[in-house]
């Protein structure tokens, strides 16, 4: 769903961008998909960069673990919130996985350079807020703000 | 510092992205670890890795690099090179070790900036 773009007048931006699980073809094609967009409302480069590193450590994420998934992006004039939902195996133990150099990662997926067990914690330091839930079989659900505040020059 | 004034200091064989060797180095980060290079290189830094899938694009790119150095022989994948001439990611390679790498590209970047003034 995509609502009007951010302008003077109207300050939702809203939209939503599927990921692909179980391949890293794509991967990060949705992380420069929203930087784009978020460089357009002239945000600011900190919140960009930010948003950039939490989407694309989501991204990373559903390509490591899950069968599909989606990013969906809101943006208002105070905050950019980035939600990455997943149908997969789900986490068993979140307090474990939220652990620095904990994961589940493959020899395959380690030897890439990925699953340092560092990409959960990247996404909690730069987010503000930070949520994380997840059922077993069906899938994680995350969910990032990051505040706009006083940086953000795009209204 | 310029990218192309290391690549000539460097001799460093250039596979992608020579439109984009006027860009500025501000400075450099190593690191195999994605997510770590994620989070602390910065925009403008040279990344020097030994990483030659096509993620390093995505990475390269996000942050803003100004380019990557690929290390000990390393030849990035097919599908790397076709995505970061598409993107415009300048990929540099050469046969020196990491060490070396690193450390000349150091010397290059502290040469330009000056001494520091906190020592």
């Amino acid at each position: 769903m995509t609502t009007n773009v951010l302008s003077h007048e109207i300050a939702v931006y809203e939209n939503s961008f599927p990921v692909e699980g179980g391949t890293y073809e794509n991967a990060g094609h949705v992380s420069s998909q929203i930087k784009a967009l978020l460089k357009r409302m002239k945000i600011s480069k900190e919140v960009v960069r930010r948003a950039a590193l939490v989407t694309y450590e989501s991204e990373i994420n559903i390509c490591s673990y899950a069968r599909s998934g989606k990013i969906v992006l809101r943006v208002t004039p105070e905050h950019v919130t980035i939600e990455a939902i997943d149908e997969g195996q789900g986490i068993v133990d979140i307090e474990l996985a939220m652990q620095e150099g904990y994961s589940t990662a493959t020899d395959r997926i380690r030897e890439m350079g990925f699953g340092a067990g560092m990409g959960l914690c990247n996404i909690k330091n730069f987010s503000d807020f930070f949520r994380i839930t997840s059922e077993i079989g069906k899938g994680t659900h995350l969910k990032m703000v990051i505040r706009i505040d006083k940086d953000f020059d795009g209204i | 510092m310029y990218l192309e004034d290391i690549v000539k200091a460097l001799d460093l064989k250039v596979v992608s992205g020579e439109e984009r060797l006027a860009a500025e180095v501000l400075g450099g980060y190593v690191g195999d670890l994605l997510s770590d290079v994620m989070a602390n290189s910065k925009e403008g830094d040279l990344w020097i890795t030994r990483q030659i899938h096509q993620n390093i694009v995505a990475v390269a790119s996000l942050k803003d690099h100004a380019g990557i150095i690929l290390i000990q022989g390393c030849k990035p994948a097919a599908d790397t090179l076709d995505k970061a001439r598409k993107e415009g990611v300048p990929i540099m390679v050469t046969d020196m070790p990491g060490f070396e790498v690193i450390g000349r590209v150091y010397n290059i970047i502290a040469a330009k900036k000056g001494p520091d003034p906190s020592i």
